[in-house]
């Protein structure tokens, strides 16, 4: 099923159109009321009426992370306190969070995206979806919640932790779909695999995101689970999770496009690149009210695609996320993305997929360790073939990140488990 | 004859030990005899205890990956040359030894072997004598 026909099958003239006329009404609400954007833009030169439709787009100036901080908390909001109803908020990795605000009309507008990606994911208001976000100034919680209250689906708000708790009520309450970040299903899948849960459980679906994740540990959740685990995508700046999902074909993410318009850039030249090249994801809000956004860099790396998708879908898809060019180690002068390690551990199938990286110098070289966890039914009590064993997860983590790694093995369950994001890189480097 | 060992991973960290053998006492496990062989990284520890199994699920519990092994245990003699004869009647019935450590005993100790078959080695053994 498809939740919006109207909007999600339009044909390509039809979405630039719809775009277009959008773009121009969204900048000229910016420039009259965000004095912050006006001035931006003056100083760029750019007056309302120079934009005229989607071939103007690269004209306006970009927005960043910084933008927002600068006008900590509410300079970028374009309408007084009384018109906002929410405000959420992300923490910032340095210094002061985030703040964002969101009018009914923007809310509505939010749970009718995360709708459209939970009827991606074939859920409808038979379903029962357990919310294992959490619920806060997170976005992910209650955003997740209004989209599953928005299809009539039966929401069950379990927030985050008590792992204990989260299992007892998806055995009970025949819960058939779950939201949560990749990681915590990962950590979920293995309790339910040690307390033999799985044959009470009715989960046929899972909504994850938050974070980066592989497509082998989407293989690996589908098969232990015996469900279809579905890939959302969404940021606080821009809405929240429902900016994008991924439809039962699992070929990239389907962006709602007709609210945000998205580009793909070079974080070297900020030119666009074409269809198919990776770069970084920049979106600009077309119809929001509480905080719009003009060319925010997301720092997401992704490629986009504008083939038609084979669930009948014309919207334009994302492809699986490769990292964030925040997140990117250029270690001894190669890029390095964390996913790579991940990929070739649940590769392997010889370890559990929880690993760490520790990068440092040391005599002017970087040094790249990675902590990986021993998993129980590969363990041996002979020294030899452990060290078989580093020696094979060496060779093919080298062959995957074209870096030589120094790999640790290290007991189970020592390496952080995230309820909420998992860390997976200590730079020592910076330190210094 | 064939004993149980219980091998664990230990990471190199200070107070591993401690914690492995305050798990032991806990749950009322003897150990008779240990054998910690170490790498650079972590270390390999190996005990026969008075439960094996026992000894597998408290460890496996608290998180430490652990295996129960079979072991070929023969009592040694005290004379010059004994632990010669009896690696030379081993070679004629095991290709490999990966590692070997005592196990005391009352009277003589046994020395026991890591074997890929203990069972067939055994069998050899005791046709030797031993
Ligand atoms: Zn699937
Ligand atoms: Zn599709």
């Amino acid at each position: 099923m498809i939740w919006n026909e109207a909007k999600e099958c339009m044909s390509r003239d039809e979405m630039q159109n719809l775009q277009s006329k959008r773009l121009v009404k969204q900048v000229s609400y910016v420039y009259h009321n965000v004095e912050y954007y006006r001035k931006k833009m003056q100083a760029a030169g750019i007056e309302p009426g120079d934009i005229k439709g989607l071939e103007d787009l690269t004209k306006l100036p970009f927005t960043t992370k910084n933008d927002l901080r600068d006008t900590y908390p509410t300079g970028l909001f374009a309408v007084p306190r009384s018109q906002i109803v929410r405000i959420h908020a992300s923490s910032g990795t340095t210094g002061k969070a985030t703040v964002v605000g969101y009018t009914r009309r923007d809310i509505e507008i939010w749970s009718e995206c995360v709708a459209r990606v939970m009827t991606m994911a074939d859920l409808t208001n038979e379903d029962t979806i357990q919310i294992s976000y959490g619920y806060g100034l997170f976005t992910g919680g209650l955003g997740a919640h209004y989209g599953a209250e928005y299809i009539g689906a039966t929401a069950v708000p379990t927030s985050t932790g008590n792992t204990k708790k989260q299992l007892a009520m998806m055995c009970d309450l025949g819960v058939t779909a779950i939201c949560c970040t990749p990681s915590y299903l990962m950590y979920l899948t293995e309790a339910i695999e040690e307390q033999g849960l799985l044959p009470q459980l009715k989960l046929r679906r899972s909504i994850n995101g938050a974070e980066p994740w592989t497509e082998e540990m989407r293989k690996q959740l589908e098969e232990r689970l015996h469900i279809h685990a579905h890939d959302i995508y969404g940021l606080s700046e821009i809405m929240g999770p429902g900016v994008a999902g991924d439809c039962e074909f699992h070929k990239g993410l389907h962006v709602n496009e007709d609210h945000f318009l998205p580009e793909i850039i070079s974080p070297e030249t900020f030119e666009t690149v074409d269809d198919g090249v990776t770069g970084e994801l920049v979106f600009t809000t077309l119809t929001k009210e509480g905080i719009p956004l003009i060319r925010y860099r997301t720092k997401d790396l992704t490629s986009i695609t504008h083939e038609k998708c084979e669930c009948g879908r014309t919207t334009a898809r994302l492809s699986r996320f490769k990292g964030r060019s925040d997140d990117m180690l250029i270690i001894r002068g190669v890029n390095v993305f964390p996913s790579q390690v991940e990929a070739a551990l649940l590769e392997m199938g010889e370890t559990t997929a929880n690993y760490l990286m520790i990068v440092d110098r040391v005599n002017n070289l970087d040094t790249l360790e990675i902590q990986v966890e021993v998993d129980e039914k590969f363990f041996s009590d002979e020294i030899r073939e452990l060290e078989n064993l580093t020696r094979k997860i060496a060779h093919n983590l080298q062959q995957a990140l074209l870096i030589q790694p120094k790999v640790t093995l290290v007991e189970p369950k020592t390496l952080q488990r995230s309820e909420g994001k998992a860390v997976r890189v200590i730079d020592k480097r910076k330190l210094v | 004859m064939l004993v149980k060992q219980i091998s664990v991973f230990v990471e190199n960290r200070e107070g591993k030990m401690r914690e492995i053998a305050g798990i032991l006492k806990e749950n009322k496990i003897d150990i008779k005899t240990i054998s910690l062989a170490d790498t650079s990284d972590y270390g390999m520890l190996r005990m026969i205890v008075s439960d094996a199994e026992k000894a597998y699920e408290v460890l496996r519990d608290a998180g430490y990956p652990s295996k129960v092994t079979e072991l070929l245990a023969v009592r040694s003699s005290n004379y010059a040359g004994c632990l010669y004869d009896i690696l030379d009647a081993l070679s004629n019935s095991v290709d490999n030894i990966e590692y070997l450590y005592t196990l005391p005993d009352e009277g003589e100790p046994y020395i026991v072997f890591k074997v890929a078959d203990p069972e067939t080695a055994e069998a050899l053994m005791k046709e030797k004598g031993y």
